[in-house]
């Protein structure tokens, strides 16, 4: 019957050669490309104002909440769904905390998780409609967006309710205070830097060497090499320069374990997995013995949570709950996460895309502000970008 | 009599697979000529190949249509020149009036505005030709088959209709529907409209049909005409079946043990029509070791049957009882039948099978992700030991396990959903179609699969439509029709003739 050798069906490993390697995985590496000219050329048009201390503890603190989001907004689009109410629960839950400190007494430890648990109920409230009743999630969004529009006006009265206790507000504008004591210059934050290039380098390494005892492809040793030295370059650079101003943020503290959490679950867990199975063939999935209405409850549930911390990040920073506060945010978090690759077909996304996506959008309103450019060509030029990511993505899969 | 038609070596060829193998078909003008043929004899292929489906020089051969040869780049040419056909899923805009489903692509406009006068004037008067007593303001999704089968008549008709083609018209049809629609064919032959009729139910062939021709794996058999004598039944599925058994099935010594599954009084009913039952009264079993075949045409409730055993996957108001070793089990869901160690590979492993978008690694470990996970967290180097031991297992043609599924051959994508099935380490296996859209190289060694499973003790329960496939591979063959199992022949007893009539004669009824 079948004469084919083993050769032929073990075809043998081949050595990659880098620009074969690049051009395999450019759809991996194109994001992160992008945003580092994106970068580069405010750096250079702002006369390097883009990566002034002060100017990127400013990104980061503007963008923490949209990154939170798209975190989750990964999960409902890789599921096949979107989310439109996100920026209307942020508004409500920040509203919420606001009534519940200040006029309520409460403490803010209660009220945050409280917040959290109400922002899970908001997604589980949309979730049922769309996993068990086969809502369009557009339309159950929709109407949730609207809701949650019309409650947080009406629970805040039209006014705007702040300010917070001095605890609630570090969530967004304290530091990691410096246990080494520096004068000027925060140690920790540079340790904390030093310390996790060394995990994420340890990983890799360790990823590799499981990656070559079973003949998998792997990436040619010196863009291994090259790549993670960039990282650990970037990464301490960064640290370095957030060191020189006040350190780390808390907030960039809780957006990195939140991104290294749900790379981990998304690439390493069953539940990830389903997601993308669930997504990718909705039917096939569900031959398979997956639970495909309970995922996607809890993908809404998670997007909820995920959105009321967004809310309490967004409020903290403002000191002040305002019945505008998270106006349009679905917009930038939906465009972070399809410029990040994901498809509006579900099935594909990375969390990593969705987070330079987030970046993407966040250094050009940051960098474009700097520049004195109108809020009206600001989002005349967003919408461009984002066509333009998606477009090119959808040509090189074509391709 | 001239021919109006001439289909002259028309041979196509898909990749790994001859689908039509220098056909020759000659339709007389005003005659009304049946295509018969089992399921995958190249019956439907050909049609697509007249209708301009498959383009000029996607095939090799002539069409010489009214004395010219053609050469038809897509539908619309052939429609334009009076051919028209219909096809077995009918193609009708549920949600659209009957009037605008006739016009549809064809309004009566002037200036792009509809003339919806003139519109239902000319729909009223189709309709009344038809025999169709319906507004034609009346929306497609509110009328029966029967009627929605004469609706697409009646925008045939709308064409200038020279040449009809009817797909299995009568397929979904009851024996009244069937004998207005066959009455219409030979009110229009007398009207000088010629039609080409492909149907399984020979009854209705013998009765309306003037020649019938036969083809078998892609190619012509006969002509025969019926004004000369009357055929018989018999005497056409001769002509159908008429092959000899070649090796083409790997030889397998059975074991066959002691019941190991069993189905009991299996009833379903259509999951939005919840007045028809699909599935009968269904009971069957299977022995440790065992090949049972399902044998049935299109549309006999096959898929049916074992999709609603699978996790009621199909179907409203399932009833029966399942049991495995003399226990019965819950298969209530597709996760508590995979836990009774019951897999299902679907007939369509694109749209059921596979998530395509993802690689061969990833699709074998879909079923049974607790297999290569400890705490819900995914052990990849396991993982990935255990897709590569099913791709060298299985001779999966692909550079790695990195793969995305949706780049694979049909014959290897199957061996990817057997893959997936395997691991979840099933006792029953449920083969729908397990071959279809391969070509004879992967058949092989898909039968070569299966026969070891058989042979490791399993029992597995084969749907095809393919007799020979049944007869080669099976120990034991059901034969369903219209949702009941109507016979059940030990392999060594069965063959195509018995199938057929048992098929037949139920259907006559």
């Amino acid at each position: 019957m079948d004469t084919r050798t083993a050769d032929e069906l073990h075809v043998p490993q081949q050595k990659t050669s880098w620009m074969e390697f690049v051009k395999t995985h450019f759809r991996d590496y194109g994001m992160l490309l992008s945003l580092l000219v994106i970068m580069l050329f405010f750096q250079v048009v702002t006369n390097g104002t883009l990566l002034r201390p002060l100017n990127l503890t400013n990104l980061v603190l503007q963008n923490s909440y949209i990154v939170i989001m798209a975190l989750g907004m990964l999960l409902v689009i890789v599921a096949g769904h979107i989310d439109l109410s996100v920026g209307s629960i942020v508004g409500f839950v920040g509203g919420l905390a606001a009534m519940m400190m200040v006029r309520w007494g409460v403490d803010p430890v209660t009220t945050t998780i409280a917040c959290l648990i109400v922002g899970g109920l908001i997604g589980a409230a949309q979730g049922y409609w769309v996993a068990y009743f086969k809502v369009p999630s557009f339309i159950v969004t929709l109407a949730g967006m609207l809701v949650f529009k019309g409650l947080t006006l009406a629970l805040l009265g039209g006014m705007s309710v702040g300010p917070f206790p001095v605890v609630f507000q570090r969530l967004s504008s304290g530091f990691i205070p410096d246990v080494f004591g520096g004068e000027g210059f925060n140690y920790t934050s540079l340790f904390l830097g030093v310390a996790s290039v060394a995990v994420l380098i340890y990983f890799s390494f360790r990823s590799r060497a499981n990656q070559l005892k079973h003949a998998v492809e792997t990436a040619p040793f010196g863009l291994f090499l090259f790549k993670n030295g960039l990282l650990a370059v970037l990464v301490i650079a960064f640290c370095y320069l957030m060191a020189t101003y006040r350190g780390l943020p808390n907030v960039l503290v809780i957006m990195a374990v939140l991104i290294a959490l749900y790379a981990f679950v998304t690439n390493r867990t069953t539940i990830g997995r389903r997601i993308y199975a669930l997504g990718g063939n909705e039917k096939a999935a569900k031959l398979s013995g997956i639970k495909t209405e309970r995922l996607t409850f809890l993908t809404f549930v998670n997007m909820g949570v995920l959105a009321g911390l967004a809310g309490l990040i967004f409020a903290a920073r403002l000191n002040t709950a305002t019945p505008k506060a998270g106006l349009g945010f679905e917009l930038d978090v939906i465009a972070a996460v399809f410029i990040g690759g994901a498809s509006a077909t579900g099935g594909v996304g990375k969390v990593t895309g969705a987070v330079i996506g987030a970046f993407v959008m966040g250094v050009m309103n940051n960098g474009m502000s700097i520049l004195g450019i109108g809020i009206d060509y600001q989002q005349v030029i967003k919408g461009l970008v984002l066509l333009a990511a998606v477009s090119l993505d959808v040509y090189n899969r074509k391709k | 009599m001239s021919a109006i038609l001439e289909m002259r070596g028309i041979t196509k060829t898909f990749p790994g697979v001859k689908a039509l193998d220098n056909v020759n078909i000659t339709v007389k003008a005003g005659e009304i000529h049946a295509l018969v043929g089992e399921n995958g004899a190249g019956k439907s292929t050909l049609m697509k190949v007249l209708s301009g489906v498959y383009p000029y020089g996607s095939y090799s051969g002539s069409i010489i249509y009214e004395g010219e040869e053609r050469r038809f780049s897509g539908i619309s040419d052939s429609e334009a020149l009076g051919i028209i056909i219909i096809h077995q899923e009918l193609a009708l805009v549920p949600l659209l009036s009957i009037a605008e489903n006739i016009f549809l692509g064809n309004e009566q406009a002037r200036y792009g505005v509809i003339d919806w006068s003139s519109a239902f004037a000319r729909t009223r008067e189709l309709l009344r030709i038809v025999g169709l007593n319906e507004s034609p303001e009346t929306l497609v999704t509110n009328l029966g088959v029967g009627k929605q089968q004469l609706v697409e008549i009646a925008k045939a008709l709308s064409k200038k209709v020279k040449l009809l083609i009817l797909d299995e018209p009568t397929a979904s049809l009851n024996e009244t529907d069937s004998d207005a629609l066959l009455n219409l064919l030979l009110q229009f032959k007398a009207q000088g409209i010629s039609s080409i009729l492909i149907s399984h139910k020979l009854n209705e062939i013998s009765k309306v049909a003037d020649s019938i021709t036969v083809l078998r794996d892609g190619g012509t058999v006969e002509t025969l005409d019926c004004r000369a004598e009357a055929i018989s039944e018999d005497r056409i599925i001769r002509g159908m079946v008429g092959r000899t058994m070649e090796d083409r099935y790997p030889k397998r010594e059975p074991k066959i043990g002691e019941v190991i599954f069993q189905v009991e009084n299996w009833s379903a009913y259509h999951p939005i029509h919840n007045h028809v039952q699909v599935v009968k009264n269904v009971s069957l079993n299977i022995r440790r070791g065992e090949i049972v075949g399902i044998a049935g045409l299109m549309g006999a409730g096959r898929t049916e049957l074992a999709m609603s055993l699978f996790g009621r996957s199909y179907g409203q108001n399932i009833s029966g009882r399942v049991l495995l070793h003399g226990r019965e089990i819950d298969v209530s869901t597709v996760g508590k039948a995979v836990a009774n160690r019951i897999a299902y590979a679907t007939e369509d492993r694109k749209t059921y099978g596979l998530v395509l978008a993802e690689d061969i690694r990833k699709n074998v470990t879909l079923a049974n992700l607790e297999g290569v996970s400890k705490n819900l967290v995914i052990d990849d180097i396991r993982e990935l030991a255990v897709a590569n031991d099913y791709r060298a297992k299985m001779r999966i043609r692909s550079p790695s396990v990195f793969q995305d599924t949706v780049n694979l051959s049909g014959g290897n994508q199957q061996k990817v959903v057997l893959s997936k099935w395997l691991f979840s380490d099933p006792e029953i296996l449920i083969l729908d179609e397990p071959t279809r859209g391969i070509d004879v190289g992967a058949k092989y060694e898909i039968y070569t699969i299966i026969n070891k499973l058989a042979d490791a003790g399993k029992g597995v329960l084969m749907i095809s439509s393919e007799m020979p496939e049944l007869l080669g591979m099976c120990d034991r063959i059901y034969v369903m029709n219209e949702g009941s199992l109507i016979a059940e022949l030990d392999v060594a007893e069965a063959s195509q003739e018995k199938i057929m009539h048992a098929i037949v004669k139920s259907g006559r009824r």
